[in-house]
């Protein structure tokens, strides 16, 4: 577990760009989540949500500024370093990302079998509990991934994130191409492992529905910037236009599709 | 208004400019061309150091490594063992009816040997799997890269050229020159069909003619030809499919590449290493 400071963020992010070639995706991302709390961001599409989460997991190498992880400086981190600081996450892909030459179970204990040398009979025995403990039987386990659903995925994807544990759990779009009833079925799934594991999540989405039931604190980027922060119980509240349009959904306000003005971040209290 | 050699002058001065633009632009245009070469040599060479330093250094995965070692080699036997039995049974029917011409016909069998050990079983070996292997590596990694199967072995804590890379490129150098081995001899074993079932040679004296002729030295050149084309087939398969771009395109895209790049590349070698031995 980390030894942080009790009041230091368990993830910080401070003034992180990244640019493709002349496109400036991230322009300066001010970022704290706090430890054992859920945050949220939302944006549109294109603001530099899956950038920001990519570099926070070293996929994608910062142009500035730094990402604190228990206070601890990551954003140049390499090898041996790298590997280890990855302990520390687990991650719900997309489109869930397993492996489709493995059955289910491998899956599941992959990282423990493969990262961290674990015996496979005893990798196999948490795989199967974590199967369980996202809703599914354990007989699925002996599918291939080819053969389940896209919810079935969702739910070994997740069983996956959480296999070893970690402290934090970052997903990314956990409810896009579900139907409504099982986008909630993944979303409570998220927030009881979440809570039961007492881990820190940082989760992207554009799902309203998904934000109110997994998040405790909810942060809104746009033009690769973060231009609000605060607790979900704020969020209709927020006094930010550019959340208010992107809450309820409507097509007029400061977000066009040609583009919006320059904003700073407000936080609220 | 402008007077008459006023205006020509400035024609001609606007002529000049645009003809100075096109050179530029031209200029341009080739720095560019050199520009973007130079940086792909570069970033080739950046992912074979990294890959070759993988396959040395530990953790290994052996079960990767034996299931691309069946892949790449038990699989890929049929395809070279056909391809090389025929060659062999061609080349024999071929340098029969050529020679016959300068009363050679005697010469079939060393002919037969000689080109299926130096050149034709590596280099139509080394092309198959590369159309084979080359495009399958080179479609699995991509399709992994699309679907984001390889960012999650890294938020797993498993090194993707540690996991990916290197057991492919450990097995495709080692596998090539055996399938070659074995090419070798189905290709031999084709000429001497058809020279004693065909064209009437004794089966003893082709044999005999055969091994006379061997030397170790072709069969080893042969052998180390295969070892480097395994190594540009799995390292260029595994290069395009690493960088493949988003989409089915990308995925296209990269098995193309991996495919053409690596047969170029074998063509070139082919002609390096043969003069590197023969010269």
């Amino acid at each position: 577990m980390s030894t942080a400071q009790p009041n230091t963020p368990k993830i910080s992010l401070q003034g992180v760009t990244k640019s493709f070639g002349p496109k400036k995706v991230l322009q300066g991302i001010d970022l704290d989540v706090p430890a054992g709390k859920s945050l949220v961001v939302i944006g549109g599409s294109g603001t530099g949500k899956s950038v920001m989460l990519k570099c926070i997991l070293g996929l994608i190498e910062a142009d500035q500024g730094s990402i604190l992880i228990d206070g601890q400086d990551t954003t140049h981190l390499k090898g041996h370093d790298r590997d280890e600081m990855m302990g520390k996450f687990g991650m719900l892909f997309q489109g869930a990302a397993l492996f489709d030459s493995l059955k289910v179970w491998e899956n599941v204990a992959f990282g423990l079998v493969q990262g961290r040398q674990m015996k496979k009979r005893q990798a196999q025995e948490i795989a199967i509990e974590k199967l369980i403990a996202v809703g599914l039987r354990p007989e699925v386990g002996h599918l291939y991934p080819a053969e389940l659903s896209g919810g079935m995925q969702k739910r070994v994807g997740l069983a996956r994130a959480i296999a070893a544990n970690p402290e934090i759990i970052f997903f990314d779009e956990p409810t896009t191409g579900l139907d409504p009833i099982m986008a909630d079925v993944i979303n409570e799934l998220i927030r009881d492992c979440v809570g039961k594991l007492g881990a820190t999540a940082l989760s992207i989405t554009h799902d309203m529905g998904s934000v109110r039931k997994i998040a405790d604190e909810v942060a809104m980027i746009h033009d690769g910037k973060i231009i609000w922060q605060g607790p979900i119980e704020k969020l209709d509240n927020s006094g930010n236009a550019y959340v208010d349009q992107f809450i309820h959904g409507r097509a007029s306000g400061p977000v066009t599709k040609h583009g919006t003005h320059t904003i700073q971040k407000q936080t609220a209290s | 208004m402008n007077s008459a050699p006023e205006s020509l002058a400035y024609t001609l001065d606007e002529e000049n400019t645009s003809f100075l633009t096109k050179v530029l632009n031209s200029i341009q245009a080739v720095g560019h061309t050199i520009l973007y070469f130079l940086e792909l040599v570069g970033r080739i060479s950046r992912f074979i150091g990294k890959a070759i330093a993988h396959c040395f250094m530990p953790p290994f995965f052996p079960a990767q490594i034996l299931r691309q070692i069946i892949d790449i080699g038990y699989y890929s036997l049929p395809v070279v063992g056909m391809t090389t039995l025929f060659t062999g049974m061609v080349l024999a029917l071929q340098t029969y009816t050529g020679f016959t011409r300068f009363n050679a016909e005697s010469a079939v069998a060393a002919v037969v040997v000689i080109s299926i050990t130096r050149e034709l079983a590596p280099v139509l070996a080394g092309l198959m799997v590369a159309g084979r292997i080359g495009a399958a590596i080179a479609a699995e990694i991509a399709t992994m890269r699309v679907t984001e199967q390889i960012d999650a072995l890294t938020t797993l804590s498993v090194n993707p050229f540690k996991y990916l890379i290197a057991p492919r490129v450990i097995a495709g150098t080692l596998m090539l020159p055996l399938l070659v081995l074995i090419g070798d001899i189905i290709g031999v074993f084709g000429g001497y069909m058809v020279g004693v079932h065909s064209l009437g040679f004794g089966a003893g004296s082709y044999i005999t003619q055969t091994w006379d002729v061997l030397e170790s030295m072709d069969v080893i050149s042969g052998l180390v030809k295969a070892g480097v084309f395994g190594f540009i087939v799995s390292i260029l398969g595994c290069y395009h499919g690493y960088h493949s771009a988003r989409g089915a395109q990308g995925v296209g895209a990269a098995t193309t590449n991996a495919v053409v790049s690596s047969s170029i590349l074998i063509l070139i070698f082919n002609y390096i290493i043969t003069q590197v031995f023969f010269s």
